[in-house]
């Protein structure tokens, strides 16, 4: 089997005495669709955190394309292709909706992608038009719906034309007919060779997105793979559901 | 426009100024615009980091401070030429800047501004227990004898010199906001860590703009020993500046270049007014602070973000 993507392996981060993450495992292989699901308070988004560079891990290893990436600040991982979007949007509030995918064009993209072919203002306009916010270019991005901000983080994301997109609940709180235009999005990105994983809690997302689906409980991995079997996996139901 | 046409335009301008200026029979114009000129240049200066990168800095006075006392030191070593002093000077600031910024720029919003408030004071004892520039005394800089390009008096000389730098310093404002590092230092200013995930190097950005600005900071205060012949720390590092060299782009507006330019120039003509027209020097604070209250609560963008709102409003 060929090298994977992403690899994480024996990752341990706890806040004071607090273990938030406990020797995880995880691997992604690229153009791959994982989904990452658990409860509240799990672990997920302080995975994500040590994943894209905005939290250190204390033990354990992460290599991106099987490079050692732990030590990297997170401006370095995504100009590698490794891009998140952030559980509450964190637009650029004083720019146009267009010129926030210009700074992860500008500053990301052109480190892996090699020298620009089409002017940035157009490539982020041909993003914007793939997520659905083509028509919006022009506003301000501090004025936009809940729906729209986070079209907006997902796109600046895409913006970075990662290799791994790791998008943090792009869905909580949407309706279903949003999550589905939000579903297809990220379906796309299939297209382009891109792998996602999804942390999500909309289950009927996960499920119809996932090639295979990791569990973490209490910032353990307590289940990875097919996502038949994994929400069959009694453990899984356990935590979810109490007994 | 390009860089270059507007670097040619701007100093173009600012020579212009100068050479028309020298008409005004008036002496005391002179004096008084040098003064709103080195506000200019300050505000200007302070804006790159406090308006486009979000970073309050509290410590303009020892950056001026600095460049001033380069000058005072070059002086009384070996009377080099303004030229030298000014470039000196400059250089000194903005490694001072990029000394600040590397050492406090881990450091968020509030803290920020501290550690500079600190630095200012640090300077200000060291200053005043340094002999060799005058210590607590104060040291004096005579004006040359000589003065170049036939120039009647050497007031004249300095207050064209302070015209093109802030010619330069607006120049190097521009620039920096129209690149794409100037795209950076905003998404910086908006959110620190989604620019920082954004592929942003923001440590580096940061330090950076501080050094720019500190620099640019630094330059004007060069000829400051030459306006009064005469330099003493707590003049040179007046809290005045560093109140001044905020309220000018927070009036103005701080997204742009052009707001501390406005705002300098209305403040700082004002100030004049109020000191030679009615005798009011004492009023001066309070007058910025009153503006600066109303600016805060009605046009918390400044004239410029008003007129950007006026303007879309007109659109609709």
């Amino acid at each position: 089997m060929a090298e994977a993507l992403l690899d994480v392996s024996g990752v341990t981060k706890s806040f004071g005495g607090f273990v938030a993450l406990d020797s995880v495992n995880f691997e992604v292989r690229a153009g791959e669709r994982v989904g990452l699901i658990g409860p509240n308070g799990s672990g997920k988004s302080t995975l994500v955190n040590c994943i894209a560079g905005t939290l250190r891990n204390e033990r354990g290893s992460i290599r991106f394309q099987g490079q050692d990436i732990c030590g990297y600040p997170a401006h370095r991982r995504i100009r590698m292709g490794l891009a998140r979007s952030f559980q509450i949007p964190k637009p650029f509030a004083s720019m146009s909706v267009l010129d926030n995918l210009c700074v992860p064009l500008l500053y990301a993209a052109p480190a892996h992608q090699g020298p620009r072919r089409v002017p940035v203002a157009e490539e982020a306009k041909h993003i914007l038009d793939q997520v659905g916010l083509g028509d919006k270019a022009g506003a301000m991005s501090g004025g936009l719906t809940q729906v729209d901000m986070r079209k907006l983080e997902l796109a600046r994301a895409i913006a970075a034309r990662p290799k791994l997109l790791i998008s943090d609940e792009a869905m909580a709180g949407l309706s279903a007919s949003e999550v589905d235009e939000i579903l297809t999005l990220l379906l796309g990105l299939k297209a382009q060779g891109v792998a996602v994983i999804m942390i999500e809690h909309v289950m009927r997302a996960v499920m119809k997105f996932s090639e295979r689906i990791a569990v973490l409980v209490a910032g353990r991995k307590i289940a990875d793979g097919d996502p038949q079997e994994v929400v069959g996996n009694p453990e899984v139901v356990k935590a979810y559901l109490g007994e | 426009m390009s860089n270059k046409t507007f670097t040619v335009v701007a100093l173009a301008i600012a020579l212009a100024l100068a050479a028309v200026t020298q008409l005004i029979p008036n002496e005391y114009f002179f004096t008084a615009a040098y003064t709103v000129l080195l506000f200019v240049i300050l505000a200007t200066a302070w804006n790159i980091l406090g308006g486009y990168t979000g970073y309050v800095n509290f410590g303009s006075a020892a950056f001026f401070a600095i460049g001033a006392y380069t000058t005072v030191f070059l002086y009384n070593a070996f009377k080099a030429p303004l030229l030298v002093m000014i470039v000196a000077g400059t250089l000194t600031a903005g490694l001072a800047g990029l000394g600040l910024g590397y050492l406090t720029l881990r450091l968020r919003g509030v803290f920020f501004a501290i550690a500079s408030l600190a630095l200012a004071v640090v300077l200000y004892v060291f200053i005043v227990n340094w002999d060799y520039v005058g210590g607590a005394r104060g040291a004096y800089v005579l004006q040359p004898r000589e003065i170049p390009f036939g120039l009647p008096r050497y007031i004249h000389l300095i207050y064209s010199v302070q015209l093109v730098m802030a010619g330069l310093a607006i120049v190097v404002a521009r620039a920096i906001e129209h690149s794409t590092i100037g795209r950076g230092l905003a998404a910086i200013r908006d959110d620190e860590l989604a620019a920082e995930c954004s592929g942003v190097p923001t440590l580096r950005l940061k330090i950076f703009s501080t050094m720019v600005s500190c620099a640019l900071m630094g330059m004007a205060g060069t000829t400051f020993p030459y306006y009064l012949s005469y330099v003493e720390p707590s003049s040179a590092f007046s809290l005045s500046y560093a109140v001044y060299s905020i309220a000018m782009p927070l009036v103005g507006g701080m997204k742009s270049w052009i707001g501390p330019l406005i705002g300098a120039i209305l403040l700082g003509s004002m100030q004049q007014l109020v000191q030679v027209m009615f005798s009011l020097g004492a009023w001066n604070l309070l007058i910025v602070g009153v503006l600066l209250v109303l600016f805060v609560t009605l046009a918390p963008n400044g004239i410029m973000g008003w007129v950007e709102s006026w303007r879309r409003r007109k659109e609709r």
